[in-house]
């Protein structure tokens, strides 16, 4: 029995290791296993319907918000921005943005598009009915609320501030959470394109 | 429609739906079928019913929404799957209902269950109970954890019927109906030493979260709040309720527990040959 007692903190550590994020190749959060594949049907910003198979073998950086954000929203954005010119140069075009916008009512396509325009090319703008968008959120356990709007109409929405990372298959592989560098970001994704470009 | 629409789970969950159903209706058969000299009274079955009603509500109404996206309504849904639900189970005596179903199992499965029987004395022992008890708040209440088990659909309801198994193992030990002078149940001391014990180290926990600086959870951040509220009145309100509520049962606990042991004080033979091995 006295013999077996050291072993207990080892095996303590070793299950603990277990449950914690214990890939220490990443940055961002591993979160293969813990969350769905990419799955969604939306409108993109030129009025046609958009899903997961149009950016199919690309990798995938999933993100919520609005475009009347006042802060998170365009740092998420212009940091995501700057991560990927970092990258390798073969594989900046393999990674895609898409900004889901949970404000559908102030978002009309048109300045869903000159909003994503602004944070480079290879970002989609898309947004849905708010049903659709509840279900979305949903399926990647996060949601948003509306505040109630001001005098002049405006309101503040509270959504995630994190990012998905979808791998080329649509595997769901990381989750990017606010205080990331951009250099840390840059890194992972290029470890990601790299382990699946064949 | 509205009221409706609040009334449905959030994530519909069939086997949490069968298992309320099931215990409801055994419980609701064996009162319809038992005699009446063992039939629990009416105060007894709204406490039962309520218990378990509480239990359902905050895992399949539109609350488990709330919970899976405000920290500190989340931190309400296990002080009623924790305690306050099992609490009313537990002191409600379902016995006579366990009793009843026990005595219609036939032999054979009664030879199946008994690995279940030894798990359930094993977990019953009274530090292991306690340990368990505090260590599940600790264990998912872990940053690291606590981040895994909101992202992940299976381990959330793993952990939320962990939370209303364990409260419910841990309160029926302290309002046991049988009593220690005459069974081998916990003796009202030890009762109550437990739940002075498991107020403590819950009360630490509640406090380092109501005087933590920084986001502790930042899950609720990375998943977005049910509605815009500022994260640190999130978290000291989670805290706050970490903390208080929480000794606050172990206090009533405390205060039936000597109730009940001033009433039996003296009405039993204290003659240990009697009471069959109660050492």
């Amino acid at each position: 029995m006295t013999r077996t007692m050291p072993l207990w903190p080892a095996l303590l550590i070793l299950i603990l290791a277990g449950c914690s994020d214990s890939n220490d190749n990443w940055h961002g959060k591993d979160i293969a296993g813990l969350m769905p594949d990419l799955e969604f049907r939306l409108n993109g910003t030129d009025d046609g319907t958009v899903t997961p198979d149009d950016s199919k073998g690309n990798i995938r950086l999933l993100y919520f918000g609005f475009t009347s954000c006042p802060d998170v929203c365009p740092t998420t954005l212009s940091d995501l921005r700057r991560s990927i010119h970092q990258m390798p140069e073969e594989y900046q075009d393999d990674v895609i943005t898409l900004f889901v916008s949970v404000d559908p009512r102030r978002d009309t396509p048109e300045r869903l598009a000159s909003y994503v325009n602004f944070f480079g090319d290879r970002i989609l703008g898309l947004t849905a009915e708010e049903p659709m968008l509840r279900k979305l959120t949903k399926r990647y356990r996060t949601t948003f609320g509306y505040e109630e709007p001001d005098a002049s109409g405006n309101y503040n929405v509270s959504h995630s501030s994190a990012v998905y990372v979808f791998d080329r298959e649509g595997n769901a592989r990381l989750l990017l959470r606010p205080g990331l560098s951009p250099e840390q970001i840059s890194e992972d994704l290029a470890q990601l394109a790299r382990e699946s470009s064949s | 429609m509205q009221v409706m629409s609040n009334l449905l789970p959030y994530d519909f969950s069939p086997l949490t739906l069968l298992s309320y159903m099931l215990v409801l209706g055994l419980y609701g058969v064996a009162l319809l079928k038992m005699p009446g000299h063992d039939r629990p009274g009416p105060g007894r079955i709204v406490t039962f019913t309520l218990g378990v009603m509480l239990c359902y509500a905050v895992m399949q109404t539109r609350f488990d929404y709330y919970s899976q996206y405000m920290f500190f309504v989340h931190r309400g849904q296990h002080l009623i799957l924790h305690h306050l639900g099992p609490f009313l189970i537990a002191l409600s005596n379902p016995l006579p209902v366990m009793r009843f179903w026990y005595q219609r199992i036939s032999p054979s499965v009664h030879y199946w269950l008994q690995p279940l029987g030894w798990i359930y004395r094993l977990l019953q022992q009274p530090v292991i109970a306690s340990v368990l008890f505090v260590g599940l708040i600790y264990f998912w209440l872990w940053p690291p954890i606590h981040f895994d088990a909101m992202l992940s659909r299976q381990l959330y309801w793993v952990m939320n019927w962990s939370m209303l198994l364990d409260g419910v193992l841990f309160w029926w030990l302290i309002f046991d109906p049988r009593a220690p002078a005459m069974t081998n149940a916990l003796g009202y001391g030890k009762r109550i030493l437990l739940l002075a014990l498991v107020a403590i180290p819950q009360m630490i926990l509640g406090a380092w979260i109501v005087f933590s600086r920084g986001m502790v959870y930042d899950v609720y951040e990375v998943c977005g709040r049910a509605w815009p509220m500022p994260p640190e009145t999130d978290q000291l309100l989670g805290g706050l309720l970490t903390w208080i509520p929480p000794a606050m049962m172990s206090i009533l606990g405390i205060l039936i527990v000597l109730r009940r042991a001033m009433h039996e004080d003296g009405k039993y033979p204290q003659s240990h040959s009697l009471a069959g091995g109660n050492p």
